[in-house]
């Protein structure tokens, strides 16, 4: 158990601690009317073929009506052969894939072996379900590893399925129809990648949320190749205006230079132990 | 995920079911659909697996909250496999239902999910154990558990009898929950099956076009 977790993990069993917390938090707020955590409209996609696993997400993040970021990641970093595209509430994707991916590489580190997908969900897992669907993160797990290429998806309230193909977000829909038309066991790269991507556009073409660029993320034995755009979007707008300015553009009228007197109050030596 | 989800008593994902399991003469069936639903109204999967294996000869079938039963089944999984390290041998299939009950019985504020347990051991061979969502545990030669069920207990009463055989059994089994899917909108998807006797466990799959038809045409 030391090898694996980094944080600490409560005493075994059950522990609700949180959403007996939360519950409580509800009553304090007017109507029971908690306040709403930013969501990103998002399509995430992810298939097996033939050598691997492909993986694709749409790069608009939106703040109400407005895109906050017309070139999000969201296809994150887990480990060299496994990566998470997320979906749902941003800062939540974000962090709980940034603190499996550093569990993760100290298990590496101290174990001397690559971490296997299925180990990756089982963190996610067990995280997810201790905050009883408090943490909005719908996950699509892939890698490959020393058993085979996985795909998985982790849900907020901690059910995991292990899938072929899948897509999540709130374009899900429309992605998932793609996929499930053309998609066949053992596919080819180039296929595999067109139906990711072609999944990921229908997604970013009838939901409101999803948008601009399209990111693959193709894993395989021998690497990783994360293509960011895969497919730029055509309402791409070029910036007219230079926002840089030259030296002299404003005109200088006085200078005044004032030396600053600085006294040593204290001074200490530590020997360091370099033997 | 927030269209998704109306006014379903269960949050999140849920496995909205059919599970059954039965005794016959030499061992004990015990099956499930495969359809996992979201508020009553989208598929989120169609191949759920629901049966899972806690010991050799032990499974379990799981209805209500997905993330919930998928927690309490590893967690169960967890204390069997200690628990015969301990005790040097395989667990009793009695034991199994226990680590089951305990867990929903403690815990039955906040968990939303019920087992059906089957299994052989050599105490008392094959035994069928319900724990329900409060965590009363009881033994029975037959049960059915899941939405579905309710679709199905006319024909469980009629159609079971003690001491049958493997292949009467496992077709009472798959016309049971063929019955159940075919009344049932959150019950569907393929029939898992898993035969256990003395000599082990036998998963058998039967996919949807396999199933009997009742006047389906």
């Amino acid at each position: 158990m030391a090898l694996s977790n980094v944080l600490e993990t409560p005493a075994a069993g059950f522990n609700f601690d949180n959403a007996a917390r939360n519950a409580a938090l509800e009553g304090l707020f007017d109507g029971g009317q908690t306040p709403k955590p930013l969501k990103t409209g998002t399509t995430i996609a992810g298939l097996v073929f033939k050598d691997g696993v492909v993986l694709g997400a749409d790069t608009r993040a939106t703040s109400s009506e407005v895109v906050a970021d017309k070139m999000c990641a969201k296809i994150h970093y887990i480990s060299p052969n496994i990566y998470c595209c997320g979906a749902g509430t941003a800062a939540d994707t974000k962090k709980t894939t940034e603190i499996l991916s550093s569990n993760l590489t100290i298990f590496s580190m101290n174990s001397g072996r690559n971490p296997r997908v299925v180990m990756a969900v089982n963190i996610l897992q067990d995280m997810l379900y201790r905050y009883h669907g408090q943490i909005g993160a719908s996950l699509i797990l892939g890698g490959v590893d020393c058993t085979g290429s996985h795909l998985y998806t982790v849900e907020p309230y901690g059910d995991v399925d292990k899938v072929p193909y899948l897509a999540l977000g709130s374009g899900d829909l429309a992605a998932l129809g793609i996929l499930e038309d053309g998609f066949k066991h053992d596919l080819e790269l180039e296929e595999a990648k067109e139906l990711v991507r072609a999944s990921i556009h229908a997604g970013i073409m009838s939901d409101l949320g999803s948008g601009n660029n399209i990111d693959i993320c193709v894993i395989t034995k021998q690497g990783v190749d994360y293509i960011r755009p895969y497919q730029e979007s055509e309402y791409k707008d070029e910036r007219k205006m230079k926002y840089k300015y030259r030296p002299g553009t404003t005109a200088v009228l006085t200078e005044k230079v004032v030396p600053l007197k600085l006294e040593v109050v204290q001074e200490t030596v530590q020997r360091m132990e370099t033997a | 995920m927030e269209k998704h989800f109306t006014d379903s008593k269960v949050k999140g994902v849920s496995t909205g079911t059919t599970i059954l399991a039965a005794i016959f003469d030499g061992g004990v069936v015990i099956g499930s659909d495969s359809r996992a639903s979201i508020g009553g109204e989208y598929v989120s999967s169609k191949t759920i697996n629901k049966v899972i294996q806690v010991h050799d000869q032990i499974f379990c079938c799981m209805a209500g909250s997905l993330a919930d039963a998928q927690a309490v089944t590893k967690t169960a999984k967890f204390h069997l496999s200690f628990h015969s390290v301990q005790m040097e041998g395989p667990p009793l299939v009695v034991a199994a239902a226990s680590v089951l009950r305990e867990l929903c019985y403690k815990n039955k504020e906040e968990l939303q999910a019920g087992f059906i347990t089957a299994g052989w051991d050599r105490k008392k061979g094959p035994q069928v154990y319900v724990v329900s969502l409060g965590g009363m545990l009881i033994s029975q030669p037959v049960t059915i558990g899941g939405s579905g069920s309710t679709y199905i207990y006319g024909y469980v009463d009629a159609k079971y009898k003690p001491n049958m055989t493997r292949e009467e059994c496992q077709q009472f089994a798959t016309n049971a929950l063929a019955l159940a899917m075919g009344r049932d909108n959150v019950s569907g998807g393929v029939v898992h099956l898993v035969v256990i006797t003395e000599k082990g466990a036998e998963h058998v799959v039967v996919p949807g076009d396999k199933l009997p038809r009742f006047n389906d045409e």
